[in-house]
Formats: structure tokens, C-alpha cells, sequence
């Protein structure tokens, strides 16, 4: 029984990330930072760094257009400022 | 005049703007983010602090917060709607006023008096400061550098939507003048009906002569006018 749950929770579960950046016009203040400790640290052939946000996120759905439909919403309205943001959507499982 | 602080879990100037806006006789009540309808009110105003403990990005937590779709629908209305310092950012995560606040260039929290000029004084908010008036307010924050597309940009400089500039004492607007990389020294800006304003530094704070100065009452009074 409980392998069967198992299963089931299996495939009803669909697994995606997104990656936020910030827009290449944005300032970066924090990955600037980041750049220049590094190449501080000997990191010569470092050319330049931008920090950014990522996230796990598992929708209980099996049909993975309507599943990747809804990370995009949960993405435009929450997740990301699209005034400054940039965002990928991939799916892990 | 009524007035109306919204309380999230995180904010810490609720109390100074109450005490501000009952000090200038306004009859003000506080209201939980949780509640879903406001009483009858003539300004509604967003209080600063760290709603959420700026998880995500400052405010936008608190702007997706049930007392929010109130706030949205009475600003549609024509209701007066003040954003300081947090309140601001939230504003801008609502999408009643464009733009953002980002990190402040020099990545550190900034907290100490600076000088703001008046860039309109044809407002509800700012009618009883003069044109050009250079003030002292207090600003206290990590993400304060606001930043807009061009478009929009132009869209304060033409319609006169720019509330308050960073300047120094003699008005002068340069990068000295600006603490925290905002652009064109924004630190306020109002909606295209002027009903809005959102701004960084603290009005609250300056209500007093005894503890700071008295430069942030002319804001309270245009209010009440």
C-alpha cells in the first residue's frame, strides 16, 4: 500500500526551477561585489559576475503544460519584478 | 480628516505615524493586514519597516496581502494613499505607483538625515511647502534606490510627478547629493492623478522640534487642508 502512495505522489508531481536574474541594464551592487572579492582573490580570468535568485518549485499536476502554465503565473505574479527581472523556467523531474 | 495605517507583521513606524497623524488631529485607526475592508477613511497610509522581514524583495510579500485589494480599489477611488519608506516599496510591488526600489548603490543600510527639495507643490501631500523648499528628513534604509524604464522616467519629469529630489543643503541636485544611487535623486513620487505619493524618507519623524526638527508637518497640513 504505502509503495503504491508512493507511485501515485510520484507521478502526479512535476518538478521545476527558476532562475531570476536581474536585467542587464539593472545595477548589480551585490554581484559586483562578489566580482571583485574574487578577482581579489587571484581570480584573474574572472570577467564578471551577476547574482541572482533560485527556486524549487514542485506543482502537483500531471499534464506538464498546464503544470509549467502554472509556475509561469506563480513566476509574473509573485516571484519576479518584471521591472527589473529576468526569468528561466526548466524542469527538473 | 480620517485616516487609516495599515500594520504588517514587520512594521516598525506604525506607531510613529500614528502618533504623528493624531497629533495633527487626524482621527486615525490602525488596521491588520488581514482585514479584508477598511472603515470609512479620507488617506490610507503604508507604514515603514520590514513587512515579511523583506523576504523576497522588500514589500512584496505585504503587497500581495489581503487588506491590499481594499487599499487598490479605494486608490482607484481617488482616496489619498501615503507610502513612507517600506510603504513605498510596497507601493511599487502593488502597482499603484511604477518603478522599484532597489538595493542602495553603496549596499549599506542608511540611516541619517539628508536633504529633499520640493519638486511640486501643486499636491494634496505637499501644498503647504514652498516650491524648490529644501528640507531636512530623516531616511533609514537598505533598498531605497529607485529605478524606473525611461519611459516612465519621462513620464514624472513631463506630468511633474516627482514629489521630492535628495539635494544638498543649498538645493542642488548631484551625486553628492545622493545617498543611495536613485535615479535623477528620486526619494518621492506621485501616480499619474496625484492621489498617491510613495516616498523614502520619514515625515514622521520630523514633527517635533524638541527631538528633530518640525520639517515634515507641512506634509501632515497640506493633508489636512
Amino acid at each position: 500500500m504505502a509503495k503504491l502512495f508512493q507511485l501515485n505522489l510520484k507521478k502526479n508531481k512535476l518538478k521545476f526551477s527558476v532562475t531570476v536574474t536581474l536585467k542587464k541594464d539593472v545595477l548589480d551592487p551585490q554581484g559586483k561585489v562578489v566580482e571583485n572579492t574574487l578577482m581579489s582573490m587571484g581570480m584573474v580570468n574572472l570577467k564578471s559576475i551577476r547574482q541572482g535568485k533560485f527556486f524549487e518549485i514542485e506543482v502537483d499536476e500531471n499534464d506538464q503544460k498546464k503544470a509549467e502554465e502554472k509556475v509561469k503565473m506563480m513566476c509574473e505574479k509573485l516571484l519576479v519584478n518584471l521591472i527589473i527581472e529576468d526569468y528561466k523556467i526548466s524542469k527538473l523531474i | 480628516m480620517r485616516s487609516s495605517v495599515i500594520v504588517f507583521p514587520g512594521s516598525n513606524c506604525d506607531r510613529d505615524i500614528a502618533v504623528a497623524l493624531e497629533k495633527m488631529q487626524f482621527k486615525n485607526q490602525m488596521i491588520w493586514h488581514k482585514e479584508t475592508s477598511l472603515p470609512k477613511t479620507d488617506l490610507i497610509v503604508i507604514p515603514g519597516g520590514f513587512s515579511y522581514g523583506d523576504y523576497l524583495r522588500s514589500g512584496a510579500i505585504a503587497g500581495k496581502s489581503l487588506i491590499i485589494d481594499e487599499v487598490i480599489k479605494l486608490a482607484k477611488n481617488g482616496c489619498l494613499i501615503l507610502g513612507i519608506c517600506n510603504g513605498f516599496q510596497i507601493l511599487t510591488e502593488t502597482g499603484l505607483l511604477k518603478g522599484t526600489l532597489l538595493r542602495n548603490k553603496n549596499l549599506k543600510f542608511i540611516n541619517k538625515d539628508v536633504n529633499i527639495k520640493v519638486l511640486n507643490n501643486k499636491t494634496q501631500f505637499t501644498s503647504k511647502y514652498k516650491l524648490n523648499q529644501v528640507l531636512k528628513i530623516n531616511i533609514a534604509h537598505n533598498e531605497g534606490n529607485y529605478f524606473t524604464d525611461s519611459k516612465h522616467l519621462q513620464e514624472l519629469r513631463n506630468d511633474n510627478l516627482i514629489a521630492f529630489k535628495y539635494c544638498d543643503k543649498k538645493g542642488n541636485t548631484n551625486l553628492d547629493s545622493n545617498p543611495n544611487g536613485a535615479l535623477d535623486n528620486i526619494a518621492g513620487i506621485f501616480n499619474s492623478k496625484k492621489n498617491i505619493l510613495g516616498m523614502m524618507p520619514h515625515p514622521e519623524r520630523m514633527i517635533d522640534k524638541l527631538i528633530s526638527n518640525d520639517d515634515g508637518v507641512n506634509l501632515f497640513s497640506s493633508l489636512l487642508n
